[in-house]
């Protein structure tokens, strides 16, 4: 029998060691796994790589890891929002790779199709082609990018079912599917937790196959980073 | 000379009937409200979303419908949401029919420079690198001066590049810019500025031929 399920977050992330590779969903704010960086912080687990795309800001998502030190190295494609992320990066206190983002996202997709590497016309002439193998394809340029390799992958989704299918909601789906494939351990945290078959086949985004923890989130706050509005005329 | 408003307003009239076009954040941004009557495109965000809508009323705001800036956005009709990496396939694959981006420095052969000033700004490339590799139609909206004074078309960039050749047109407050083998061609002045003022702000090698009209808005 399937058994998943996890009671929360502490008890989903209590077997991250210290030193972990892990990766975490979300673009900006936007579905990040709020629960399990919570429990991150509560655990003290230290000296972690995190890949994810972004580093939250000062007081929310990763930014919460950076402030109590708990984060080694970032692989990140864009830190602009974090001041306490670049006083770390700036002093040397922290490692940092920044890689383009479709960079990311493709290592990610890689590693949950099996593939050792990619091709990318990303970076090619740029300092990110430091070091990289540069391969010619129909007169064009492409780096060698290997597939990530990270211990723990977590991400959240809106609905989930206790088989871990996840389906994810608007723009906050960006990294979870190809996260949700590619670490060793898959936690998922979900906004709306049901027992296996109350979800439509025909519109998961993530099956269950890649998904070996799934929880009940809690307390979502949802922090908006930019918030843009017009007025009714 | 041009406001941001103009220079987005400008850069307006390069769209066509039917592009998908992915718009960077600061200038680019703005270009989405000169969109010329009788025409619409669809407005690609890297994170996940074909067909940006305009900001939310007050009363519309969710967290999950977010751009390529983190604003809150909302959607069109025949809007659709997709993953990251889907994301960077339309457009590694050459589906986007036009890019705008800002732009620290841009140079003669259509080097563009907009992600990293060594020592003093460490924010990354997010998803520009990947757009000027792949994207068939570059245009840069920037100032043409820094706050000193010093142009920011030049013979060569300075600064840690981000993606080699590929500006095909620039926009600045003083005038539109072809990139063409022998530097930048002056298209347009704006309103106001001279070819010889537009020479003295420019580094790299600028082309004149000919009459150089003033733009219309």
């Amino acid at each position: 029998m399937l058994n998943k399920l996890v009671t929360n977050a502490d008890e989903a992330v209590k077997d991250i060691p210290d030193g972990a590779t892990i990766m975490l969903g979300g673009f900006g704010l936007c579905g990040i796994p709020e629960n399990c960086i919570n429990a991150l912080v509560k655990s003290g687990v230290k000296n972690l790589t995190c890949i994810s795309n972004n580093a939250g800001v000062d007081d929310f998502g990763i930014g919460l890891m950076l402030n109590t030190r708990q984060v080694k190295k970032m692989i990140s494609s864009y830190v602009g929002e974090n001041a306490e992320f670049e006083r770390q990066l700036l002093s040397g206190e922290l490692e940092v790779e920044l890689i383009p983002q479709g960079t990311l996202a493709t290592r990610c997709l890689a590693s949950g199709y099996g593939m050792p590497a990619i091709f990318t016309p990303a970076g090619v002439g740029t300092e990110v082609a430091n070091g990289k193998e540069i391969r010619e394809f129909n007169g064009k340029q492409y780096l060698l990018e290997y597939a990530f390799d990270s211990d723990f992958a977590i991400v959240k989704a809106w609905k989930g079912d206790t088989h871990g299918n996840l389906i994810f909601r608007e723009t906050a789906r960006n990294f979870n599917p190809m996260m949700a494939m590619a670490g060793k351990i898959t936690i998922a945290e979900v906004e709306e937790l049901v027992p296996a078959g109350e979800l439509d086949p025909d519109q998961i985004h993530t099956p269950g196959i890649f998904v070996n923890r799934i929880f009940q989130g809690s307390d979502y706050e949802k922090r908006i980073e930019q918030m843009t509005t017009r007025l009714k005329s | 000379m041009l406001d941001k408003f103009g220079i987005a307003k400008r850069i307006a009239k390069e769209l066509k009937d039917g592009y998908y076009v992915n718009l960077g954040i600061g200038i680019p941004t703005l270009v989405a409200n000169y969109v010329p009557e009788g025409i619409e495109v669809i407005l690609q965000s890297e994170n996940g979303l074909l067909g940006i809508g305009p900001f939310p009323y007050a009363d519309e705001v969710d967290a999950d419908l977010i751009n390529a800036g983190k604003q809150t956005v909302t959607t069109t009709n025949g809007s659709s949401f997709f993953d990251s990496a889907l994301s960077f396939g339309m457009i590694r694959s050459g589906r986007v029919d036009l890019t705008v981006l800002g732009a620290m420095e841009v140079a003669e052969n259509g080097d563009i420079a907009n992600w990293k000033i060594p020592g003093k700004m460490v924010k990354g490339m997010g998803g520009a690198m990947d757009l000027v590799a792949a994207a068939k139609n570059i245009i840069v909206a920037m100032q043409h001066v820094d706050k000193k004074g010093n142009s920011k078309l030049l013979k060569r960039c300075t600064l840690p590049i981000t993606g080699l050749g590929c500006v095909k047109k620039v926009v600045t407050e003083l005038g539109v810019f072809d990139i063409v083998p022998e530097g930048f061609q002056l298209i347009e002045r704006a309103p106001g500025i001279t070819v010889e003022y537009i020479k003295e702000k420019t580094e790299g090698h600028l082309l004149v031929v000919g009459e150089i009209p003033e733009m219309i808005l």
